[in-house]
């Protein structure tokens, strides 16, 4: 993937350069709160490798997505707890 | 689905498993390197496929790149369903790999030490942020707190103001006598003494506090400003990020759930890298946390020995102790004082999996109690995230680990044999 990537955040379409992952691209859209914890609680990113899975999000209905370990396509859409 | 048994498997593409591939591969044969990420460097190199790393990423990278090594990118170890052989998912597919040799590269990730407010949304790891960062997240123009101990600190302050971040502040919990102490010894160091004084002077305006750490993150929906000790007092400073580095913790699943011995949380090997499971070798960061270095010099150990180029491995020895001996007194120079065990408050989250608080687990007696009673650790993160704080806070070790040794789709471990035809997740969940 080296072009730029249409993605729809939280039904907001913009586009990303190429190799963003899909949390860069959450937070660029200026949303924080990514899932909401057992208790409710919106939560973010923490690690941004792939081991804390609070940056879960649905991508293409699909849930429990680890957006800091997936790129951009065009055509993705996500969804966040926020 | 089944494959032909590559000589050499490399678990992990940062820089010690670029650095042991390429060295496998002066015995011209078939080496196989995987990583987690869409794109190899692991955290300290990241985005070297695409010019986003430093010079000595670049040459390491080409290297690969002529040495012939077969990269799958985007696959993770789940378990080991034979000897010497290794199930690996991807988004798209699984894998069954089969080794004759097999060199684990997992290296580390980062601590979290709990306190209150800790689960805001843009509380973050300092390698955390620095990751976003380099995948896409402009920092331009956001002001960020730095906390947390040891030299990784600055770099990540270093970065972020780079990239037109607002750095209010470095907050290092070792006291000022401790860092004079080792600023001494650095003198035997030029080297590393010539980097040190380099990203002073890039950061010269940004106050760094000694004897400091975050007690209260405050804010609604996420973080708005940060409460710290600082020396004798209390601050409150607002900021759009708090950027926590207390020390990694290296990546030791893959190589318990094979058998390999710990020693201290860390994969104990021999001067060949070698663990105590015949055939399994570990080198970077999982062997004991040594920073960039270090691992470039293991992981070429490593990638040699297992190929037995002996001689060449030999070569390498003395400096690999050097390395060793620097990282040892960084250790015990920027080692977690006490007082951060008394941070956290009852109702503080320790497991944000499973939103389990201080309270819930402070009277168990160690991690299993806790996971069983009250669920600290069956989350997710299978632990990753508050075993480390646990052993902090409690002394407690939360190295046991079961098959699959991260979160996977189920029809990959139940019969991966018959996931036949490749699907892309995101495209069939459409529907």
């Amino acid at each position: 993937m080296s072009e730029v990537a249409l993605v729809s955040i939280n039904g907001s379409w913009c586009a990303v350069e190429p190799h963003t992952s899909i949390a860069a691209a959450i937070l660029r859209a200026g949303v924080v709160g990514f899932r909401r914890s057992i208790n409710g609680d919106l939560r973010g990113p923490l690690c941004g490798m792939g081991i804390c899975f609070e940056c879960r999000v649905r991508v293409n209905g699909l849930q429990h997505v680890k957006s800091c370990q997936i790129e951009c396509e065009s055509g993705m859409e996500i969804e966040t707890d926020e | 689905m089944s494959s032909a048994a590559w000589d050499v498997v490399i678990v992990g593409g940062g820089p010690a498993g670029i650095a042991a591939a390429v060295r496998a591969r002066e015995a011209s044969c078939a080496v196989l390197l995987l990583d987690d990420n869409p794109g190899l460097g692991g955290q300290i190199w990241r985005g070297v496929e695409h010019k986003g790393a430093g010079r000595e990423a670049r040459e390491w990278y080409q290297r690969l790149r002529s040495a012939g090594v077969t990269v799958m990118r985007g696959f993770r170890v789940l378990h080991r369903p034979e000897p010497n052989t290794l199930l690996a998912e991807s988004r798209c597919s699984v894998r069954e790999i089969r080794f004759s040799r097999l060199i684990l590269c997992t290296g580390a990730r980062e601590r979290f030490l709990p306190f209150p407010g800790w689960t805001l949304p843009n509380v973050i790891g300092a390698g955390g942020l620095q990751a976003l960062a380099k995948s896409g997240f402009s920092v331009n123009g956001k002001s960020v707190i730095v906390c947390g101990t040891g030299p990784l600190l600055l770099p990540v302050a270093a970065y972020l103001r780079r990239r037109g971040a607002i750095v209010r502040l470095i907050a290092e919990q070792i006291s000022r006598s401790s860092m004079v102490r080792f600023a001494a010894r650095l003198g035997t160091r030029p080297g590393k003494l010539l980097q040190a004084l380099r990203l002073m002077s890039e950061l010269q305006s940004v106050p760094y506090c000694f004897d400091s750490w975050p007690i209260l993150a405050k804010g609604e929906h996420c973080l708005q400003s940060v409460v710290l000790k600082k020396g004798d007092r209390t601050v409150e400073l607002e900021c759009d990020f708090l950027a926590c580095g207390f020390h990694l913790v290296p990546n030791t699943e893959l190589a318990v759930l094979l058998g390999c011995e710990l020693r201290d949380g860390i994969v104990r090997v021999d001067q060949w890298q070698h663990t105590s499971i015949p055939n399994v070798f570990c080198a970077g960061e999982a062997s004991g946390i040594g920073g960039v270095d270090l691992s470039l010099i293991e992981g070429q150990v490593a990638g040699l020995a297992a190929t037995r180029q002996w001689r060449k491995a030999e070569r390498l020895f003395a400096k690999r102790e050097r390395n060793r001996r620097f990282a040892a007194m960084l250790e015990k120079t920027f080692a977690l004082r006490e007082e951060l065990r008394n941070v956290p408050r009852a109702e503080t989250v320790v497991c944000r999996c499973e939103d389990v608080s201080l309270s819930q687990i402070a009277n168990f007696r160690n991690w299993r109690e806790a996971k069983l009673y009250a669920r600290c650790g069956m989350g997710p993160c299978q632990g990753r995230v508050c075993g480390p704080a646990t052993r902090f806070l409690f002394g407690w070790n939360f190295e046991s680990v079961r098959p699959p040794i991260f979160a996977a789709q189920l029809k990959n471990i139940a019969s991966p044999e018959s996931a036949t035809a490749e699907r892309d997740l995101f495209q069939g969940a459409k529907q």
